[in-house]
């Protein structure tokens, strides 16, 4: 009897142990629509016909970062599926086709949708209903920045008025006598960065000598050019998409003038610097931000992200691997299956915005070394820091270190 | 009861319409309502269409930008002046309404192919010009609407009815669409069988002669613009309720030529033509962008093309099929078939006369 005893005890441990055990793997797992035991359903719109079909390639970049993640057996056992449609990049239809995806489909979370207006319309909707919309596919200042009054929505790239405040830290920094024109689209998205560079500029906004705009549907910027060229701007400020900005960029050369050149992250892929050099335009030094490695530059061959990258984006038949657009898709991506591990078991809608808007720190392997996505409970913006660089001989070139501008846009 | 024994056999088949339309969305989910709303938003624009094209011959590629007029009314009254959503829908109707008889002041001048000219480029301006006037239309932000609850008495009648839950915004959007599609094509009917639409119609087939039997074809043609434009306006103002927001990007070019083809395939000429051009309009951007990734008979190849250049492609197949073999489209294609089907089945011709009825004009 006295030696059976701690044996009993013993065999009780284990059996409480292994009991334990099993209830924390399976059994008790916190669940919400749109969840099942083998799969998680989130929805997207994007345009991929209409007038920005070009971000389109976006969506089908992170379907194949879930494609990779479900080949190695998804997250704890469950697999993502990606609901895709396209709403043309008009508001109208991203309305009726959100609702299919949350009432119909019964999707989990929207993620990625893309455009400002668009993702506007239905941002009443989905805190209405509490469903996460998260990581938004558009820069406007507004998803941080009214988190308050919207806690299910939250964006990912770092806001617009934010990387026009880098530019303004350059001009009052390197340039002091600079006289600016401004260049820029007559939306949302240009009057961003065009706040952001002049509260940047703060006491030297009046620096700012002209700025002209143009809107979506003009065929031509010339004449907004030559006015700025002759109210004797020495620098120039592209705030425009990319069609424009390749446009622009050539009918500066064209009108025989020779600015120091800022282009914005939105339309600095390479290839469309390489399109404008075919043009006409001579673009050697001009100025951008990034924060995401570049798929054409030669110093990223060896790198663990990029290579990661490569393998991923092999999923997609349809994406081009150099093209800018399609490792934006997988580095989003990568945040949101980051999301998802961290919810672990208790993996409820309420849960997920919770971690994404407040408890992010994650260092992603396809952003530039030293970017880290932060979120806390008093900070809504993932990615606040950027890095400067300069084209050069065909290709761009990082310049000084990573400038962080957390903290400014309140 | 001699009169239910009596009524033409037409009368049966709108009734029967009307009752499936009315009991739809107790059988159909509330995103399925909001679907359907849409559905007769657009069968009424087209319906306003149909009276300008199909009725006065006068071609308008600009009833977008009028659904923008009437969106924009309602928007900037909810939104700024506090008006109950429910008065603006006329509101809104009227003042494109007046609108679109001052740009039917110089259509008069024009004949049909620069009328079309010149409502194209009203519908390339609107974008631009909406967003002009920031404090007003609030620019590029766009508008937000909050979704429209619907009255105690309607939620619980909607309840006591289907002996399920409360009725949703939606479900009371699609009540509000319905009411306005009934009394617009009720209107419509009754003008094209009376004095107005027969001068319209003269007006279609010989605008001279018309003029010579003293029709006043200067003020009738501003008068079908006028009306087509009062049906886009009260259109555009339940669009703008439905989608719960509007902004410059909400009213496309392609939105106001989405509308002419789905007249055109719907039935130009026709009351129950604007009825299948609304479910056209609506359904083929969904079915051609989700329908056809689904189908696994469908060949990749084709499969991505239909992806990738999205309603466009269906659009122009389906126009130049129906141009071949339905030229007075769906309700004609209906309309010729039940003739058909008739005349095998009594004899050729009518009983009485023993003539065949006349084939609907197209334009």
């Amino acid at each position: 009897m006295t030696r059976t005893g701690p044996r009993l005890a013993a065999a009780a441990a284990f059996l409480v142990f292994t009991a334990a055990c099993g209830s924390s793997s399976g059994g008790t797992v916190a669940t919400d629509v749109g969840i099942t035991s083998n799969q998680i359903l989130l929805g997207n719109t994007i345009a991929q016909t209409g007038p920005a079909a070009a971000y389109g390639t976006i969506a089908n970049a992170e379907n194949a970062y879930f494609t990779y993640i479900n080949n190695q057996g998804g997250i704890n056992g469950r697999k993502i599926k990606f609901v895709i449609l396209d709403d043309g990049y008009n508001p109208a239809q991203t309305v009726p086709l959100t609702k299919q995806l949350v009432e119909q489909n019964q999707v989990f979370a929207m993620f990625s949708g893309l455009g400002t207006q668009t993702q506007t319309s239905v941002r009443d909707y989905m805190n209405t209903q509490k469903v996460p919309q998260l990581f938004v596919a558009t820069g406007a200042t507004t998803w941080g920045l009214d988190y308050s009054s919207h806690s299910w929505t939250l964006g990912w790239q770092p806001p617009y008025q934010g990387e026009a405040r880098i530019y303004a830290k350059d001009i009052t920094t390197n340039h002091t006598g600079a006289k600016i024109g401004v260049l820029y689209q007559n939306d949302d998205y240009g009057q961003d960065y065009l706040k952001g560079l002049t509260d940047g500029l703060g006491a030297s906004a009046s620096l700012i000598v002209d700025k002209e705009s143009y809107d979506v549907t003009a065929t031509s910027v010339a004449s907004q050019l030559v006015k700025i060229k002759a109210s004797g701007a020495d620098t120039l400020f592209i705030f425009a998409t990319p069609a424009f900005t390749i446009k622009a960029m050539a009918t500066v050369t064209a009108i025989g003038w020779a600015p120091r050149l800022y282009i914005n992250s939105v339309s600095d892929v390479a290839t469309y610097m390489k399109i404008a050099e075919k043009a006409g335009a001579k673009v050697d030094g001009a100025i951008s931000v990034g924060y995401i490695k570049d798929p054409t530059d030669p110093q990223w061959a060896n790198d663990d992200g990029m290579k990661l990258y490569r393998t991923v984006i092999a999923n997609c038949s349809t994406c081009d691997a150099n093209n800018g657009f399609n490792i934006y898709g997988v580095a989003v991506a990568y945040t949101m299956v980051d999301v998802l591990k961290l919810a672990g078991s208790n993996l409820t809608r309420a849960n997920i915005i919770k971690i994404a808007s407040s408890q992010l720190n994650e260092s992603n392997p396809f952003l530039l070394p030293g970017i880290n996505l932060t979120t806390t409970s008093s900070d809504h913006f993932p990615i606040m820091q950027e890095q400067v660089i300069q084209w050069s001989g065909e290709q761009w070139h990082l310049q000084g270190s990573i400038i962080d501008e957390r903290g400014t846009i309140k | 009861m001699r009169f239910l024994t009596r009524a033409p056999r037409r009368y049966w088949v709108v009734a029967l319409v009307v009752i499936v339309f009315a009991g739809l969305p107790t059988q159909v989910t509330s995103f399925q309502s909001l679907e359907w709303a849409e559905v007769l938003i657009f069968a009424i624009v087209i319906m306003g269409l149909n009276l300008l094209v199909g009725y006065s011959g006068q071609i308008s590629l600009g009833h977008g930008a009028l659904m923008a007029a009437g969106a924009y009314t309602t928007a900037i009254l909810v939104h700024r002046y506090h008006i109950g959503y429910l008065a603006t829908v006329p509101i809104a109707g009227v003042l494109t309404g007046l609108l679109g008889f001052l740009i039917g002041i110089p259509a008069l001048r024009l004949s049909a192919l620069y009328l079309a000219l010149a409502t194209f480029a009203l519908a390339v301006i609107t974008p631009s010009l909406i967003k002009r006037p920031e404090n007003l239309t609030q620019g590029v932000q766009g508008i937000l609407l909050p979704p429209p609850d619907p009255p105690d008495w309607a939620s619980s009648l909607f309840a006591t009815v289907t002996g399920g839950p409360a009725m949703t915004s939606d479900q009371w959007l699609y009540y509000l669409c319905f009411a306005a599609a009934i009394i617009l094509f009720w209107v419509a009917w009754n003008i094209v069988r009376r004095r107005p639409g027969r001068a319209l119609i003269a007006i279609r087939d010989g605008e001279v002669a018309a003029a010579a039997s003293g029709v006043n074809v200067a003020g009738y043609k501003t008068l079908a613009f006028g009306l087509s434009a009062f049906y886009a306006g009260i259109a555009g103002s339940l669009y703008g309720l439905a989608t719960g927001f509007v902004s410059p990007d909400t009213f496309p070019l392609s939105l106001s030529f989405g509308l002419l083809v789905g007249a055109v395939i719907g039935g130009l000429g026709s009351i129950a033509g604007p009825l299948f051009g609304g479910i056209f309009t609506f359904w083929l951007p969904i079915m051609s962008s989700q329908f056809v990734q689904t189908q696994s008979w469908i060949p990749d190849q084709v499969a991505s093309v239909f992806r990738n250049a999205g309603p466009s492609v269906t659009y122009g197949a389906l126009l130049i099929l129906i141009m071949i073999f339905a030229p007075n489209g769906l309700a004609g294609l209906i309309l010729s078939g039940y003739a058909r089907l008739r005349s095998r089945l009594r004899g050729v011709g009518e009983r009485t006369t023993g003539q065949l009825p006349p084939d609907p004009q197209t334009v």
